[in-house]
């Protein structure tokens, strides 16, 4: 009987040896004249595991990990086949406590099955959500997405069912979905593994959304940096053509949706709506102002639904279960569930799929392991690098988009990128000025020359210039001019690193800490 | 030349819209774009060559020159400056003897900056020539260089 063996085809999987991984199982499985079948997954997220290797022993799922190609042939003498005790050994992956906490919606497939086989696809509950959509009118699935609470996970958390019904209103003629898949922001790595390990998800997420405003055209737009969630996201759309479900009859309901990749080219702004759309059309990636807003003038001047690849991949689970179901989960006005994505300097790195509401201390310890080198956690940049810095008296925070909005911090895409006791913050301070100038699209002035003449403050400070206290008041003023004159996030946002660096760690800027600089 | 631009514009729109992919096809064949694909270009999609080379200027991804025979894009982003991508990038600067955004000057290895390449939960991390690598170490970077591109 052949014996099922399951290794990540994900690139993050890949780039720590997976691919020698399952070359190894198959030669040593051939040496020993043993049938496996070896099942090319998505990533779990445990990647601190990974290659993480699953066996299946009737029918329950035993993981393996970090697995070597060295360690294979041992692997297989310890009966591993047969679910056999080895060093390696995690028991079956279900109960590993990592995955046993999480509250996988959006990912409730990633890791589990081929994310090429549409069959099991199907299999696993996919399609409920686009069959129940077809049953449904436009209004009843926008009506199911505004309940469920569903907000832009994009970072900027604008309510999702506003949006379609926005573009749903207005008017005939020609409409477009289009999904942002720049996912640039360092420390967030959910759109790829979505895209890598179940981009059906996706596909069916658009196609409902373009049921819903009256869409028939869609596009993903893809950055460069991640070739192999454009072969995946490719093969999958010539099945999903291949086998009805984009096409000129989607599922056989009459209605048409075409759905294309595009590929991105490096810059970082073009993750800002309007500045794809431009980049789509053959442009600089300048922003746009607004109004007026995608939703009526987006792509060519059309009415455009713009969302994130986990915005638009939380719909099919929304319309299968009803956006109640989906709005029973989180916290006040931040509805469902986000996946937090584990980065930086943390033991056990990875994808943790929560409600909201889950405090940063569980994520970085429960979860995270505490750090990596062994030394007290100092600060972690939640949301990217426009995202603030967070010392360890804000860990007990819960995430939630109003929660970290009033402690001027932002939840963002939910990446969290975790620095130990050696992080200098002035430093960091530099860099994200430093990140904008180089990513400033150069429309609006304060971002273009305010993020240069930041870098040049910093600079000065740190050389311990003399006059401190008014280059600390100068740096605080350029950041108010780039929060409230910026065009958009890039330079809107900067300041929230700087800021929060500068007001939770001045001793790094040579400052004196807080409390300490009015003896009176 | 011509068999790199057909414009896929999107449902005929703009002619414009079709220069992304244009660029990144010429690219791929040639490794940088040079000046007779500008003007074509620029001819193909109703546009002045101010215009393509403002659009090429643009994006880090296009080259107007050759670059190496090899890239190696180094992430020097948040998540693995907290790793050690710092040490990581100085290390290969020296051993490579060129600075980021600079060639070696045999032509073997092209030498970049990226910011993510999506790998944060594996930092710090590089891309040789499209193939991305995770946990990558100063010892583990010579390895992989001696192994890849042997000089």
């Amino acid at each position: 009987m052949s014996r099922r063996i399951h290794i990540p085809r994900d690139a993050a999987a890949r780039s720590v040896g997976a691919d020698r991984v399952s070359a190894a199982v198959a030669a040593e499985a051939r040496r020993r004249g043993l049938a496996v079948e070896i099942v090319a997954t998505g990533s779990r997220g445990l990647y601190w595991l990974e290659p993480l290797v699953e066996v299946d022993v009737a029918g329950v799922r035993h993981a393996y990990g970090p697995v070597t190609p060295e360690a294979v042939p041992d692997l297989f003498a310890a009966g591993w086949l047969e679910g056999g005790a080895h060093p390696l050994a995690l028991g079956p992956t279900a109960d590993l406590p990592y995955l046993k906490g999480q509250t996988r919606l959006v990912f409730s497939r990633v890791g589990i099955s081929d994310p090429l086989s549409l069959a099991d696809y199907r299999a696993q509950g996919g399609l409920a959500g686009l069959e129940q959509a077809l049953a449904l009118t436009p209004e009843a699935i926008v009506a199911q997405v505004e309940a469920s609470g569903l907000r832009g996970r994009g970072g900027a958390g604008f309510p999702t069912g506003v949006k379609w019904r926005t573009v749903r209103n207005a008017g005939a003629g020609q409409k477009y979905i289009v999904c942002n898949a720049d996912e640039g922001d360092s420390g967030t790595f959910s759109d790829r593994m979505l895209m890598e390990g179940d981009p059906f998800c996706l596909i069916e997420g658009m196609l409902i959304a373009g049921l819903a405003v009256g869409a028939d055209r869609g596009y993903i737009y893809l950055r460069s940096e991640y070739p192999d969630a454009w072969d995946t996201l490719e093969a999958a759309l010539r099945i999903a053509r291949r086998e009805g479900v984009l096409g000129d009859d989607v599922l056989g309901s009459g209605r048409r949706f075409e759905l294309s990749l595009f590929k991105g080219a490096g810059a970082y702004v073009c993750g800002e709506e309007t500045a794809l759309l431009e980049s789509m059309e053959g442009k600089r990636g300048l922003v746009r102002a607004k109004p007026p807003l995608p939703a009526l003038e987006g792509l060519f001047g059309m009415p455009t639904v713009v969302n994130n690849v986990i915005t638009l991949a939380s719909v099919p689970w929304i319309l299968a279960h009803g956006g109640a179901a989906y709005a029973g989960y989180g916290v006040g006005r931040s509805r469902g569930t986000l996946p937090f994505q584990l980065a930086g300097n943390l033991r056990r790195p990875g994808l943790v799929e929560a409600p909201f509401g889950i405090t940063l201390e569980a994520l970085l310890h429960d979860y995270g392991g505490g750090s990596a080198s062994g030394r007290p956690l100092r600060a972690v940049q939640v949301g990217g690098p426009l995202g603030a810095y967070l010392p360890a008296s804000q860990f007990h925070l819960p995430l939630d988009y109003e929660t970290f909005a009033t402690v001027g911090a932002s939840v963002g895409h939910g990446g969290i990128v975790a620095f130990d006791d050696t992080v200098d913050m002035a430093k960091m301070a530099r860099y994200a000025l430093h990140f904008c100038a180089e990513e400033s699209c150069g429309k609006c002035t304060p971002c273009r020359i305010g993020s240069t003449r930041g870098v040049e403050l910093l600079d000065a400070m740190l050389a311990g210039r003399p006059n401190q206290t008014n280059d600390d008041t100068l740096l605080r003023d350029l950041c108010q001019t780039l929060l409230e004159g910026s065009l958009c996030a890039l330079g809107g946002m900067t300041p929230y690193p700087v800021l929060s660096a500068l007001n939770h760690y001045p001793e790094d800027f040579g400052l004196a800490p807080k409390g300490k600089e009015d003896p009176a | 030349m011509s068999t790199h631009i057909s414009p896929p514009a999107p449902d005929g729109a703009a002619p414009q819209a079709g220069l992304l992919p244009a660029l990144h096809r010429v690219q791929a064949d040639l490794g940088h774009i040079p000046d007779a694909a500008v003007a074509e270009l620029a001819r193909a999609h109703n546009l002045s060559r101010a215009e393509v080379e403002g659009v090429i200027g643009f994006y880090h991804d296009f080259r107007r020159q050759p670059a190496g025979r090899h890239t190696l894009r180094l992430c020097r982003a948040e998540s693995c400056q907290a790793m050690g991508g710092d040490a990581l990038a100085e290390h290969a600067s020296r051993v490579l003897g060129v600075e980021f955004g600079a060639t070696t000057a045999d032509g073997a290895v092209h030498l970049e900056a990226v910011y993510c390449l999506g790998n944060c939960a594996c930092s710090p991390a590089v891309m040789l020539d499209g193939r991305l690598l995770g946990r990558v170490s100063p010892a583990s970077l010579d390895a992989l260089l001696a192994e890849e591109l042997p000089r």
